[in-house]
């Protein structure tokens, strides 16, 4: 009966069906979220959900459209991060803004730094800095750069300047993407103590095992739009997940599987690349990976959860710190994507704009830009040769663009990807990675993208596919290989690809090898 | 299909606003200053106000050709002007060993090729050096060719003895003011450089890689292109174009003035580059530069020659270099377009 009284008295922040359109996006579409006195509350989704909208309308860094926020029961509105600070709002961002060369103490305090006759008191700045930070159960000297210390450490320092500047609300935005475990769990000790506290906890991560060890409630987004709050320890993993990749929970929850994940495998085609123990500390825990020509294999898991990380590791761009990489038997160092190219390798990467194409150039030169750099700077192709490239790719592909000479960036999502996927085919590879190829594209451009996979796997090459969508790699591959909180986890062939199975890899707690 | 047609003439515009300003500039000195197009042939040599812009312009036109491939990677090379004066100190040096001991008399007659390949290899080295700072360690180019630009007048200074070396090398001279083909020796030096340059990257992948690199270095790496390789290439050539504009500013005062020589024409090769309508990391145009020079240099003669005061010359300059770069920035235009369309919002 006074429960309900109890809790409004200790929500901290209510937001409530707040929408935020760009052009051409709703990026927010009638989101609630609802923060609790003493609460860590985890904020989920996948690429594209609106979690960091929602955390830049909270602070004021955009205007909302519509809805409230209401602020310890009183309308709140926030026209820049300033303000943000002196309600009591903090923000740490994945990128620790600390300036690095001052020390510790300087840190915390700078921008308000306590004066004594005219002058910066140091005597007491150092001593409110070792005070505050040992209130993190930190014992560190505070006079020493930043610089000299562990990431996690800068991170617990940043969140000691937070609060000390305000200490009511504290929003984390994927605090623990470059922590190693202990420093997560130096990490999570604090979070525990501020929540004692009485502090408010907005925490945002892609890592499943982090949500579930620190979080009191979960609010899920999905592609802008709200799709629920749930207490953590009521809300099963899979359940957690179909509500990310928005499947319905009630047909995967109960027709669990577990014994059919490992399946025969019936390989077609010679082995092309295998992969042993391939490793890099920091990012992907080692793995074992093979692929056959004439294949394709998915890599399926949430964002965050190493398939990039695979990826770029194959590709040359990350170097490995461990394992081997047998090339059709033979061992192979790839150390940089030129080696990667070299041996007939080519690579479709997530980000489109800044690491796939180059907006300037056109249609032509982006198309043979890879075939050229593979022959070198002398062996120039001729125009007439680039300009039969690109017809070719541009009627095999069906690249919508008014000719060859248009910049690349006057093109949609989707044929620009079919432009670098064009590229890589006129270097006629053996081996193509696809990562994410049919993201932010409609549906009609995907379908083709995808009948174009199956095509090209037909004609003996082996691909690796990378999707966040679980229909389509399922559709498109003939392997998958399931990955979380980077680690490789399990390998689906066959009858055992599918969603649920899938779904329950992910969510299982205990890796299955 | 109007994107189109747009996309069509934006090559198109890159190059006209450059052109159309020194036809203006041209234009106004063919009403204005009698005699300006009058060129003249005397022994077989041509002479004129032309061939003058074109044969005082022909430093900063070197410097501009090494410069536009910096820029089109994405950087910028300030020491340019140090370079000159280094590779000057050298040659001179070359010429006259015993001169800063206060030895007045000439020793034997250096050879030619010595007087001018140990500048040329020293510029090269000058241009590793930033090539090095830039594309292995990865430091700004904005630092890191300042380092040179500070430093290189000081190396060029202690080569001289803090002297201004004057010397006689008839052979030498040639290169600062001789003719050949009727034409003053540096335009040919010039149009030699510009057609060797334009072949070497538009005849060639290299155009397309640097394009490429300074479009996205990202993307280039991924795709294999030596994107290190490339931009410490690049810085070479630049020191080599400037070492080059040395001994032709060195050859035709018969001096190597450390002090002086080449002193702020990185800051006209840059200028001449972006008003050449190359950019800043992406497409480049060779005679864009080229025609960016000669607007520079046209100008400053056509002020000289209306006897405008020198000390307003500067002012002068900045005003139309900053007019035509308003030109080519295509918001500029848009903006401006609009504002006299009636303020219609423009549709983007």
């Amino acid at each position: 009966m006074e429960q309900n009284q109890m809790d409004q008295k200790n929500v901290l922040i209510d937001i409530k069906r707040v929408s935020k359109a760009f052009p051409g996006v709703l990026a927010l579409d009638q989101v609630n979220l609802c923060l609790r006195r003493g609460e860590v509350h985890g904020l989920m989704g996948e690429n594209g959900a609106g979690k960091s909208t929602l955390i830049k309308v909270l602070t004021g860094l955009y205007p909302r459209d519509t809805g409230e926020i209401l602020f310890e029961g009183e309308p709140f509105s926030l026209s820049s991060p300033q303000e943000a600070a002196d309600h009591g709002l903090s923000t740490l961002y994945q990128e620790i803004n600390l300036i690095p060369a001052l020390s510790v103490a300087e840190n915390i305090y700078i921008g308000r730094e306590p004066m004594r006759f005219g002058r910066i008191d140091w005597k007491q700045i150092n001593g409110d800095a070792s005070l505050a930070i040992r209130k993190l159960d930190l014992d560190i000297d505070v006079t020493q750069p930043v610089s000299s210390y562990s990431v996690a450490i800068q991170q617990l320092v940043a969140i000691t300047r937070a609060l000390e500047i305000s200490a009511k609300v504290l929003i984390l935005d994927e605090p623990t993407s470059s922590l190693d475990l202990a420093e997560v769990a130096q990490l999570f000790k604090v979070i525990r103590k501020l929540k004692e506290d009485g502090i408010g906890i907005l925490f945002v991560t892609h890592f499943i095992d982090q949500v579930y060890q620190i979080t009191d409630r979960i609010t899920v987004l999905r592609n802008g739009a709200f799709i629920g709050e749930y207490e953590t320890q009521k809300l099963p993993r899979i359940e957690l997940i179909a509500h990310m990749l928005g499947k319905d929970p009630e047909t995967f929850s109960l027709e669990v599987t577990t014994g059919k994940t490992q399946q025969e495998k019936t390989q077609t085609g010679q082995t092309l690349l295998e992969v042993k123990q391939l490793e890099r500390k920091g990012s992907m825990t080692a793995f074992d990976l093979v692929i056959n020509k004439g294949e394709v294999l998915g890599l399926a898991g949430l964002l965050g959860s190493g398939r990039t990380e695979t990826a770029r590791l194959l590709f040359g761009i990350d170097r490995s710190t461990g394992g081997t990489i047998m090339l059709e038997g033979e061992e192979t160092v790839i150390s940089s994507p030129r080696k990667a190219v070299s041996h007939l390798f080519a690579f479709c990467p997530e980000n489109r704009k800044e690491e796939g194409i180059i907006e300037d150039l056109t249609v032509r030169e982006n198309i043979i830009l890879a075939l050229q750099a593979r022959q070198g700077i002398f062996r120039s192709l001729s125009g007439r040769r680039q300009s039969e490239i690109a017809d070719k790719y541009i009627k095999l592909l069906d690249i919508k663009t008014p000719s060859d000479a248009q910049a690349v960036k006057n093109l949609s999502g989707g044929n620009q990807q079919k432009v670098i996927i064009a590229r890589w085919l006129a270097t006629d590879p053996g081996f193509l990675i696809l990562d994410e190829p049919t993201r932010g594209i409609d549906v009609g451009a995907k379908a083709e993208i995808q009948k174009l996979i199956l095509g090209l796997s037909e004609d003996g090459l082996a691909i690796l596919f990378i999707s966040s969508e679980l229909e389509e790699v399922i559709a498109c591959c003939d392997r998958i290989v399931v990955l979380r909180d980077r680690k490789v986890l399990s390998e689906l062939s066959g009858e055992a690809m599918e969603e649920a199975n899938i779904m329950q890899v992910i969510a299982s707690k205990d890796v299955i090898q | 299909m109007s994107q189109v047609q747009w996309l069509r003439s934006e090559n198109f515009q890159r190059m006209l606003w450059p052109v159309m300003a020194l036809v203006c500039i041209l234009l106004f000195n063919f009403f204005f200053t009698p005699g300006f197009f009058h060129i003249e042939i005397k022994d077989g040599r041509f002479f004129g106000s032309l061939v003058d812009i074109a044969n005082r312009a022909a430093p900063v036109m070197l410097l501009a050709i090494g410069m536009t491939l910096v820029f089109a990677t994405g950087g910028v090379d300030l020491s340019v002007g140090a370079v000159m004066a280094i590779s000057g100190a050298i040659a001179a040096t070359v010429i006259r060993p015993d001169y800063v001991k206060g030895i007045l008399e000439y020793g034997d007659v250096q050879p030619l090729f010595f007087v001018l390949s140990i500048p040329l290899i020293f510029s090269l080295l000058a241009g590793l050096w930033n090539g090095l700072l830039v594309a292995v360690i990865g430091i700004q180019p904005i630092i890191a060719t300042l380092i040179l630009m500070v430093a290189g007048r000081g190396i060029a200074q202690l080569i001289t003895q803090g002297q201004i070396v004057v010397f006689i090398h008839e052979p030498f001279q040639y290169i600062g003011s001789g003719f050949l083909f009727g034409l003053p020796f540096p335009i040919i030096l010039v149009l030699l450089t510009f057609v060797v340059t334009y072949l070497l990257t538009r005849r060639t992948g290299l155009g397309l890689f640097i394009e490429a690199i300074g479009a996205n270095s990202i993307a280039s790496r991924f795709m294999g292109i030596r994107e290190r390789l490339i931009t410490l290439s690049v810085y070479i050539f630049s020191g080599f174009c400037a070492g080059l504009a040395g001994l032709i500013v060195c050859a035709d005062i018969k001096a190597a003035d450390a002090n002086n020589a080449g002193l702020f024409l990185e800051l006209d090769a840059i200028a001449a580059v972006i008003i050449g309508g190359t950019m800043w990391g992406g497409r480049f145009t060779i005679f864009g530069s080229i025609v960016g020079t000669l607007i520079i240099q046209s100008l400053t003669t056509t002020i000289l020659t209306r006897g405008v005061a020198p000390e307003v010359t500067l002012v002068f300059k900045a005003f139309v270099i900053i007019l035509v770069a308003l030109i080519q920035s295509e918001k500029f235009r848009r903006i401006f377009s609009s504002r006299m369309a009636g303020k219609k919002v423009p549709a983007s």
